[in-house]
């Protein structure tokens, strides 16, 4: 298992693509820091930017990866490892990539001119949205047999999460404004990773005194350790759910 | 007895002080009975309060006396009641240090409460963990000036006004500093009188709160991180200018919160990282001008109930929303303002810009509608919705616009 992540990871490393998302990151975060000041501005241009970008990188990125190591794929399913071990290492080698990908592009500047609390959930929140967003690649990719057709899967869970679920969320609570909504719109929030990362970053800055008696009721929840409890174990969810799945799909699909 | 007579035989009082042609100096120290002095003294006379600590409250003064501290004497009320109680004329109390005065909402206990007194002087004292701080009814003509007012309360209902007046006219508040209280200054019912360069910070709940007090003046003031800001209301006439409201961060506080304002001048004041800059209701014809508006949650809250406001040549930049109201109907005029969230162009190089700008967002009408829709805040989708908004409005109010935007911001400091 070691070994087989270890290649997959020299794999990746060796390809520009590692380099050129770091670079990306690196160059984002300079010019934000140059351009303000203030670290609780950093920030939230930072997260303006991440919650864009990760995902659709992390969702396209793990799909290219998938199918362009098909044939290293199934070279080693001949050979006498275990399917989950072959499936994992790519997996992991995908997430580890993109992780030091944000830590190093974000980190670095980070060091240089300082961070806060926030930033440094901003890092977490980027982290495991790259998790996430690469477990739907691959979902897509095991249950496809089609490149293209399981870009368009990723892309389409994509903006599924970034655009069209926070499209029925403001339908919904339109509809529904007459009622109490706190709770369901906490509810609604749990059931989007990239909504859940968003809110929680929001929540570290003191521009949450802007968001009135909701963001009150969530600035309540997300500082209990009950809240954070749930809040983590619902990421956690969110992380291993589609990878699960793809892997059993993956046990059983025929090569 | 009536006030005449009253007036009437202070005025006998001040005819013989005047025939007998001189006032004396009276020197206390510590372990004198500061009222039995007062009580022997002729108005006129000064009392010379020596360095040390006097433990007495309740003392009574009606006469127009000079009380004077040397190196801060401390009057310590021991909790108990009021410390100086005046009804007097032409008094000055000068260099004193009122400490522990009780806390009753019964008597309102203070420092020094003034009834029906005139032409006072309160200058240069330092009061410290007092209810009340300076309490004044039915008295004009009064000089607060120079004095340090400080409580450290921990909670809003165990403390009372910093500098409190009531039915009062024609005074002067000015260079106090007041912290740690319930309100920092407090006016209801006062007219003709000027507040300047006072420093209000950290009190429980406003810095400034008026009610019912027309013609006054606010000048080069500071309030700063009060629990709510400061909340004016039910006047007229009032001229707020080069004041600076600073740091009221919080759910529900305001730089400056005015409700039923009319006939006023804003001018030149600057607001500074507060949750809201000004929130505003049923408020008419007010000017504001040559105002800073940096690094607000919201600038400007402009209920639909006010009318013919003028807001011209303010600078608004950092905001997080410039403006937001809760109507369609606009009966404001915003004009010549800079907005630094403004993109047009300008092709005639007027320094004015020649698209209008529209300093409300669709964001923040969709929140003033249904606050749920806060949820949403920097997402992905709100980001498009507000771009599609700019180019093509529907939802914002179409009059709330800046016909002429300013390209460069104006150089106010």
């Amino acid at each position: 298992m070691l070994k087989l992540l270890k290649y997959a990871l020299y794999d990746i490393l060796k390809s520009r693509f590692a380099l050129i998302y770091t670079v990306f990151l690196a160059l984002v975060a300079i010019s934000i820091y140059q351009v303000s000041d203030d670290l609780s501005k950093v920030s939230l241009s930072l997260m303006n930017i991440m919650i864009m970008i990760v995902p659709l990188i992390s969702a396209v990125f793990a799909t290219t990866h998938f199918y362009n190591n098909l044939e290293f794929i199934e070279l080693m399913l001949a050979q006498p490892v275990k399917r989950s071990q072959v499936f994992l290492s790519q997996l992991f080698a995908v997430i580890i990539m993109l992780s030091l990908s944000i830590l190093i592009g974000f980190g670095l500047p980070m060091m240089l001119w300082g961070a806060d609390s926030s930033l440094i959930t901003l890092l977490a929140v980027g982290i495991i949205l790259s998790a996430v967003f690469t477990g739907f690649a691959f979902l897509a990719s095991v249950m496809t047999r089609d490149k293209a057709k399981a870009i368009g899967i990723s892309l389409g869970l994509w903006i599924y999460f970034s655009l069209v679920y926070d499209g029925f969320v403001l339908y919904f609570i339109y509809s529904f404004a007459d009622y109490p909504l706190e709770k369901a719109t906490l509810a609604l929030v749990m059931l989007n990773p990239v909504d859940l990362g968003r809110i929680l970053m929001l929540m570290q800055l003191d521009i949450s005194a802007l968001m009135g008696y909701t963001g009150a009721f969530f600035q309540k929840f997300f500082s209990s350790s009950m809240g954070l409890l749930i809040a983590g174990g619902t990421l956690m969810v969110w992380m291993l759910f589609p990878n699960f799945f793809a892997l059993r799909v993956f046990r059983k699909r025929d090569f | 007895m009536g006030p005449y007579f009253r007036i009437f035989c202070l005025s006998l009082i001040g005819l013989l002080a005047a025939v007998e042609g001189h006032s004396a100096v009276i020197r206390l120290v510590p372990g004198q009975s500061i009222q039995s002095a007062v009580d022997k003294a002729s108005p006129g006379d000064t009392l010379q309060i020596t360095a040390g600590v006097y433990k007495q409250s309740g003392i009574i003064i009606r006469k127009s006396l000079t009380l004077i501290g040397e190196g801060y004497p401390v009057l310590d009320g021991n909790m108990e009641g009021n410390v100086l109680i005046i009804a007097a004329e032409n008094l000055t109390i000068q260099g004193l240090k009122i400490i522990n005065t009780g806390k009753s909402n019964m008597d309102d206990s203070a420092a020094i409460k003034f009834f029906d007194s005139k032409n006072c002087v309160i200058k240069d004292n330092i009061l410290e963990n007092t209810f009340f701080g300076l309490h004044f009814s039915n008295s004009s003509g009064m000089t607060i000036t120079g004095n340090q007012i400080h409580a450290n309360a921990i909670r809003e209902f165990e403390v009372g006004n910093g500098i409190h007046l009531w039915k009062c006219k024609n005074s002067l508040i000015s260079k106090n500093k007041v912290s740690g209280h319930r309100d920092g200054i407090y006016l209801e019912f006062v007219t003709n009188t000027k507040a300047e360069e006072n420093y209000v910070e950290k009190n429980m709940r406003y810095g400034l709160h008026f009610m019912f007090s027309h013609d006054n003046s606010y000048i080069r003031n500071t309030f700063k991180n009060n629990g709510a800001g400061v909340a004016v209301m039910y006047t007229k006439n009032v001229l707020m200018k080069e004041n600076r409201f600073e740091e009221n961060w919080g759910s529900s506080a305001y730089g400056i919160l005015l409700k039923d304002i009319s006939d006023s001048e804003v001018i030149g004041n600057v607001f500074l990282k507060n949750t809201v800059g000004i929130y505003m209701e049923g408020s008419s014809r007010i000017q504001f001008t040559g105002n800073t508006f940096r690094e607000n949650g919201w600038a400007l809250k402009l209920m639909a109930s006010c009318d013919q406001n003028t807001f011209k040549a303010n600078n608004f930049t950092q905001n997080t929303f410039d403006m937001s109201s809760n109507g369609s109907v606009v009966l404001n005029t915003i004009t010549e303002n800079y907005w630094d969230k403004y993109e047009g162009y300008d092709l005639d190089k007027d320094m004015i810009g020649d698209v209008p700008y529209r300093p409300i967002n669709l964001y923040s009408v969709i929140v003033e509608k249904i606050p749920a829709a806060v949820m949403l805040w920097r997402s992905f989708m709100v980001t498009l919705l507000d771009r599609m908004e700019k180019i093509l409005p529907t939802m914002t109010p179409d009059q709330m616009i800046d016909q002429s935007p300013k390209m460069r911001p104006y150089d106010y400091g």
